[in-house]
């Protein structure tokens, strides 16, 4: 008990003072996490509208396996990007290991499947009468997915939602693919929160783990107040 | 607001190398758990980057993980502590310029009521009865291994060949009694800590953690114990891309002397007694070279 009042104090202690180590730690998970989030909100939308209006075969099969990829285990998807872009795998000349780049590639598969299948949900939520309403007034391809988007809208910021918090919120693939590496700058680093509370609470610095956490958690507090707002125009 | 939250996320042209410091270098080292939970590294690249236009990235794993890296040519540069791999890799061509820079001993810490009677033991004695009374169920006598593959648990293993035992039919899934952490080795010392076990480490993170731990140095003496630090490139040949102007510097570095004497007197005033021995001097004590300990690579 005592030790999460410790934390907590050491939290208040170390955003109050601006930690630069924190800070930096800090602005680094955002930075990672956002970015992996837009990319992966820029591929799932149309690529989960497209698979929600296509009709083919094996359609039902396909959301199937997106589904099911939801329970990817991020320590998997670490491996799999770090076979890639190891300097022996196919990518090896990009020279990606080690760096926050790699770090926003595996975020981003990892919140891909989770992202399309919410959006796959949040499309064939629209009411179908909405739909027939707008082919009735004769809308282009392109004013139709517009107008299922804008009334889909509440349910896709949910799973922009989601996919930020998962993306954050991960340890196995960051470790794997970033390393946990704390350099004197802010680039070559690969520190994030979740990382840093890993190596933190193996070195039995309770508190400063426990700060860590509410750092992260306040800032998925952020973030969330902000897409709810959206949410809500 | 949501064009805020795009232009927030929007970053693109800064992730990759800092233009401001394009010509600085990066070297990577991929060392061991215990070189950088004693933070002697940490202290050492600081020195290195004022004097190098060089950023030292330190990826810290075990010793295994830390020859894979090295051998996938992930790293520039291996920091490891386990002679008979490091033999291997460089006879495979993957490493070369190996250069010791520093040692010291490995050491068998548990509770300080010592339930299985092993102070002061000889290590394969002390071994052979931790086995001993932990198979028959003697209440407190249980051992954490790093179980991870480490230049620690290699020689862990040895120890138990040392006392007679085959390690995986012998010790390995033998019991409750014999516990693999898979972990670094300050963790697997706040993991023995927990359990109030008895484990092998490195007398340097031993000391670094001391503070926060209630267990005692039970077993400190015998050869078997010496625990030597390596650093060696990544052989350029089989790697041509590898950045080895910056690794030469670096294990250049290590030996050189005014580095040798921030390693014998890392940790004094904080622990009381040095983490590490320089390896400089004590070349024959510890069984390599002379060429090894001094000779900078040209």
């Amino acid at each position: 008990m005592y030790e999460i009042i410790e934390g907590f104090l050491e939290a208040a202690r170390l955003i109050i003072t601006l930690d630069p180590d924190v800070m930096a730690i800090a602005a680094r998970s955002i930075i990672v996490s956002f970015t992996a989030t837009i990319f992966a909100t820029l591929i799932a939308v149309p690529l989960g509208a497209a698979i929600n209006f296509g009709t083919f075969p094996g359609k039902r099969s396909l959301i199937n396996l997106i589904q099911t990829l939801y329970a990817l285990p991020t320590v998997i998807v670490g491996l799999l990007i770090f076979l890639l872009i190891s300097r022996v795998g196919p990518f090896g000349s990009l020279r990606l290991l080690f760096t926050p780049t790699a770090m926003i590639i595996a975020q981003t598969v990892l919140i891909l499947p989770i992202m399309t299948g919410l959006t796959i949900s949040a499309l064939s939520g629209v009411d179908p009468v909405i739909r027939d309403t707008l082919y009735s007034l004769g809308a282009t391809r392109l004013q139709f997915l517009t107008n299922i988007m804008k009334e889909a809208r509440f349910a896709i910021l949910a799973a922009v939602a989601v996919g930020f918090g998962r993306a954050i919120s991960e340890v196995g693939a960051a470790i794997l693919v970033g390393g946990n590496i704390m350099a004197s700058s802010f680039m070559g680093s690969t520190r994030v929160l979740t990382t840093a509370i890993s190596l933190e609470t193996s070195m039995g610095n309770i508190p400063q783990s426990i700060a860590l956490g509410i750092v992260l958690l306040v800032i998925a507090l952020g973030v969330n107040l902000a897409i709810t707002t959206v949410q809500h125009r | 607001m949501v064009a805020f939250l795009l232009i927030c996320g929007c970053t693109g042209t800064t992730i990759g190398p800092d233009p401001v410091s394009a010509e600085k270098q990066q070297l990577r080292i991929a060392t061991t758990t215990s070189l950088d939970d004693t933070k002697l590294l940490e202290r050492l690249s600081t020195i290195f980057e004022e004097q190098y236009n060089a950023e030292v990235l330190v990826v810290s794993a075990g010793t295994g993980k830390a020859l894979e890296y090295g051998q996938r040519g992930d790293v520039d540069v291996l920091m490891v502590h386990d002679r008979a791999r490091e033999d291997t890799f460089l006879a495979d061509g993957y490493g070369t310029n190996r250069r010791v820079f520093a040692y010291n001993y490995f050491v068998l810490v548990g509770p300080e009521s010592d339930p299985a009677g092993i102070k002061n033991m000889e290590p394969k004695q002390a071994f052979a009865t931790i086995r001993e009374k932990g198979m028959a169920g003697e209440s407190g006598v249980t051992f954490v291994s790093r179980g991870d593959a480490s230049g620690t648990h290699a020689k862990e293993q040895a120890i138990w060949k040392a006392a007679g035992l085959n390690y995986s039919t012998d010790v390995q899934g033998s019991g409750d009694w014999y516990l693999e952490a898979g972990k670094g080795m300050g963790a697997t010392l706040t993991m023995t800590n927990e359990k109030q076990a008895y484990t092998l480490s490195d007398i340097g993170t031993y000391l670094a953690y001391k503070g926060d731990l209630e267990l005692a140095t039970l077993v400190d003496e015998g050869d078997i114990l010496l625990n030597v630090y390596c650093a060696m490139q990544i052989n350029p040949e089989k790697y041509p891309d590898i950045n080895s102007t910056v690794a030469k510097d670096w294990i250049n570095f290590m030996i050189s002397d005014d580095v040798q004497k921030e390693i014998a007197s890392f940790g004094v005033d904080k622990y009381g007694q040095p983490l590490f021995y320089a390896a400089q001097n004590d070349w024959e004590k510890i069984g390599v070279t002379k060429a090894e300990v001094t000779d900078p690579i040209l």
